[in-house]
């Protein structure tokens, strides 16, 4: 960061502030030419920017959304019409916005997916991991309780069923949901605390993503053969390298955000979120948005109670145990850095790993599909096989089976001279 | 190494684009019937509104299907977007009465007769900064009770309220048969398969020659539906045609920029990639 930097400039202004706080010096080491940053990193790498970009946009249009929503429930539906319909340009902020959350996750699960493949998690980058998973996290609540604040029938039966899951937990469970709620139902109560954090864990995020970021430049970014870096030619500046590959990575993402948000702007949305909340109307399916899909498989792939065999004594009901691993299913994330016990990062020199990797992308996907049907047919027993390999892969596979069967591979020489002695 | 991610990005987003198809058609996976596909003025990239179908389809919803149905974030002013005049949007609204947001004080009574005062909002003719008014002020109950239990709902967002909506609103509207013989229909309930359960509270609206086009074209219920779910379509939508308009410029300018920014991030690695050979 700053100490790394060998920031010098002839303007006297600048320098009367760098000598008075080194902020100019602060973003040359952090993005500038005094930034040293493998000169191998791929296309998967553009992610993390994008990520960035990703949440000034939803900061960005949210404040202005905010100027022309109500969160009350009498009138929310009808301000976000208001704002689809009379403000300037505001049906394109709210477009934004909703396909922005889309976007973002698109992005956040291409980065984690990323730091999966090429074993960005391991030491010494633990807790740049963890920060990550914390973001995640927050990312969920907060599209969660965006999602309830335009008050359509979607926003307020997903808010019914995404709080009353924690009236699982034993004992304290309803009043819990009612603490949350704060009443007796889903009401305005809810919608406006909804409202008050839907606010706040962007500002959360951001203050994460500084910490994720500062816990990235202690050691720099990871790299595709996932070898340290050697010397200075491993490296080149940050500055234009990759800010000239970032710009390029954000045109293509805007292309394809711009595409959805003109042309296609309800295509990741549900059409029962155009419907005005009724409490005594339940829509025919409720369905997470996409973003959503794989945990909510997990959270309803668990129909089984743990009892004490040959009683009926119940430890752990379906539903508290459905929720565990649905926490669990982040929570093992957490973990990660400690479940691989191989000291190689990247997947290149892990063929096995690499297989692995692969089935699990599969296993998110089929998780993802069986979150968006009805549990019928054979939906729950593939909901249900899926839950299980997602956490075989991370709770046995990784440190129990491979350690046993993963040999050991030759890495490369460095980056700069990547060949295999 | 290139190759490999292009090649794992798209299969990626194949992979992507499949799950979200199918999660898509699901929803409309339950008995109805999958609607009719209809090529209209308004989709694909260069979509706009047909003015003429949106002012016929106008005249449809005013003079059939207002009758039952509102479209209460309409105000009359908009009417001068789909080619109305200010004069004619004028005298469209004030043909309607409507509740005036101005409230006066009444001298009244309260419980126990002594004098109060009430806040009063008086009916008035509708002018052109005013929505259309509810169904004629009617409560819940009495719409019911009009319709055999059902409510017909507000249809300013149904196009965008239902699955493939214009193309569903317009297979409901055509779609009516006669009930497969065997099947129990309530009383009062029309068959048409396109209705999730098969049963639909609201009769046939429309039939040949109901309304008389000003344009002269055949008011036959196919043209009908067709141009009443683009006035729908439009009330739902009233943005669109500005949104792709936006919208090429936006794309046109990206795909410069991404192209530029292409090759200048050539030219900035082109050194260090030449080292690397
Ligand atoms: C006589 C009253 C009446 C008229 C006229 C009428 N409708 Fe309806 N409509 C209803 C009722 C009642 C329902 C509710 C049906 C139900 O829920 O079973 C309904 C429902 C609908 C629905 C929603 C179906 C769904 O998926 O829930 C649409 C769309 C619709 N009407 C469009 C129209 C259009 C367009 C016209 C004019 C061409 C029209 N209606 C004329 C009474 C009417
Ligand atoms: C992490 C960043 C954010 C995410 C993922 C996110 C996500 C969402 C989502 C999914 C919706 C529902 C959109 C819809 O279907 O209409 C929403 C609505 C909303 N958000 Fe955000 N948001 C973020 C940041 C913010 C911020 C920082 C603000 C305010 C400062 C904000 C204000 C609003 C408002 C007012 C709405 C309601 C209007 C609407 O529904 O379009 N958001 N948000």
């Amino acid at each position: 960061m700053a100490g790394n930097s060998n920031f010098q400039s002839n303007n006297k202004v600048v320098n009367w502030i760098e000598e008075r706080m080194p902020i100019f010096s602060l973003i040359d080491g952090s993005l500038g030419a005094s930034y040293p940053a493998p000169k191998n990193l791929n296309y998967w790498w553009n992610f993390g920017s994008l990520a960035g970009l990703a949440l000034v946009i939803q900061i960005v249009t949210g404040i202005v959304l905010v100027m022309h929503y109500t969160p009350n429930t009498e009138l929310a539906f009808d301000s976000v019409e208001h704002i689809m319909r009379d403000v300037n340009y505001g049906w394109l902020l709210r477009y934004v916005h909703a396909n922005g959350a889309s976007m973002f996750f698109i992005v956040v699960y291409i980065h984690i997916f990323r730091g999966l493949y090429f074993g960005s998690y391991k030491a010494p980058r633990e807790l740049l991991w963890i920060l990550g998973v914390v973001i995640l996290i927050l990312m969920m609540a907060t599209a969660f309780m965006g999602y309830v604040l335009p008050w359509g029938q979607m926003s307020f039966w997903g808010a019914k069923v995404i709080t009353n899951l924690f009236s699982a937990v034993p004992v304290v469970g309803d009043s819990l949901v009612q603490w949350l709620w704060g009443g007796f139902a889903v009401d305005n109560p809810t919608l406006q605390r909804f409202f008050s954090l839907h606010y706040l864990l962007p500002f959360v995020i951001a203050g994460v993503v500084i910490l994720h970021i500062w816990a990235l430049h202690k050691h720099g970014s990871n790299n595709p053969l996932g070898i340290d870096v050697k010397s200075p030619q491993d490296t080149v500046g940050f500055h234009p390298y990759y800010t000239a590959k970032d710009l390029f990575g954000i045109g293509v993402f805007i292309l394809v955000f711009a595409y959805f948000v003109f042309f296609n702007p309800n295509y990741l949305g549900h059409a029962d979120n155009y419907i005005p909340a009724n409490p005594l109307l339940t829509p025919a399916s409720i369905v997470p948005e996409w973003y959503f899909l794989p945990f909510y498989a997990i959270l309803r792939s668990i129909t089984f109670s743990i009892s004490i065999p040959f009683t009926d004594i119940v430890l752990i009901d379906a539903k508290l145990l459905g929720v565990l691993a649905m926490f669990g299913s982040l929570a093992v994330l957490i973990a990660l850095p400690w479940l691989d016990r191989s000291p190689v990062r990247s997947s290149r020199f892990r063929p096995m790993y690499r297989w692995f990797f692969w089935i699990l992308v599969i296993d998110s996907f089929i998780l993802g599909y069986v979150g968006a049907q009805k549990p019928e047919g054979i939906m729950p027993t593939l909901g249900l096989i899926g839950t299980a390999y997602y956490f075989f892969h991370f709770l046995v596979l990784l440190p129990f089976i491979m350690p046993k069967y993963e040999k050991d591979t030759k890495l490369p020489e460095s980056i700069s001279n990547p060949v295999i002695k | 190494m290139k190759k490999f991610f292009m090649k794992t990005l798209a299969s990626a987003a194949t992979s992507f684009a499949v799950v979200l198809g199918l999660s898509v058609s699901v929803f409309a996976a339950d008995a109805e019937k999958a609607p009719k596909e209809v090529n209209w003025s308004f989709s694909g990239f260069f979509g706009t509104y047909d003015r003429a179908a949106l002012q016929r389809g106008f005249q449809v919803y005013e003079e059939v299907c207002a009758a039952c149905h509102g479209i209460r974030y309409i105000a009359f002013r908009n009417l001068t977007e789909i080619g109305f005049s200010e004069e004619e949007a004028k005298a469209i609204a004030e043909k309607y009465e409507t509740v005036s947001p101005q409230y006066y004080w009444e001298d009244t009574e309260d419980f126990d007769g002594n004098p109060a005062k009430a806040k009063v909002y008086p009916v008035v003719t509708a002018g052109l900064s005013d929505k259309f008014p509810a169904k004629q002020f009617e409560t819940e109950a009495q719409i019911r009770d009009g319709n055999g239990g059902a409510l017909p709902p507000d249809l300013s967002l149904i196009t965008k309220a239902r699955h493939h909506g214009p193309d569903y609103v317009y297979s409901l509207l055509t779609g009516y048969e006669d009930a497969p013989s065997g099947m129990e229909m309530v009383p009062g309930m029309s068959y048409n398969p396109y209705f999730g359960g098969s049963q639909i509270a609201m009769a046939n609206p429309l039939f040949e020659d109901q309304v008389e086009y000003a344009d002269g074209t055949k008011a036959t219920a196919d043209q009908m539906a067709k141009d009443v779910v683009t006035f729908l379509m439009w009330a739902a939508e009233p943005k669109l045609e500005e949104r792709h308009q936006m919208g090429y410029k936006v794309m046109i300018f990206m795909l410069v920029f991404t192209i530029l920014m292409y090759f200048s991030n050539r030219r900035v690695w082109a050194d260090v990639k030449k080292k690397k050979d």
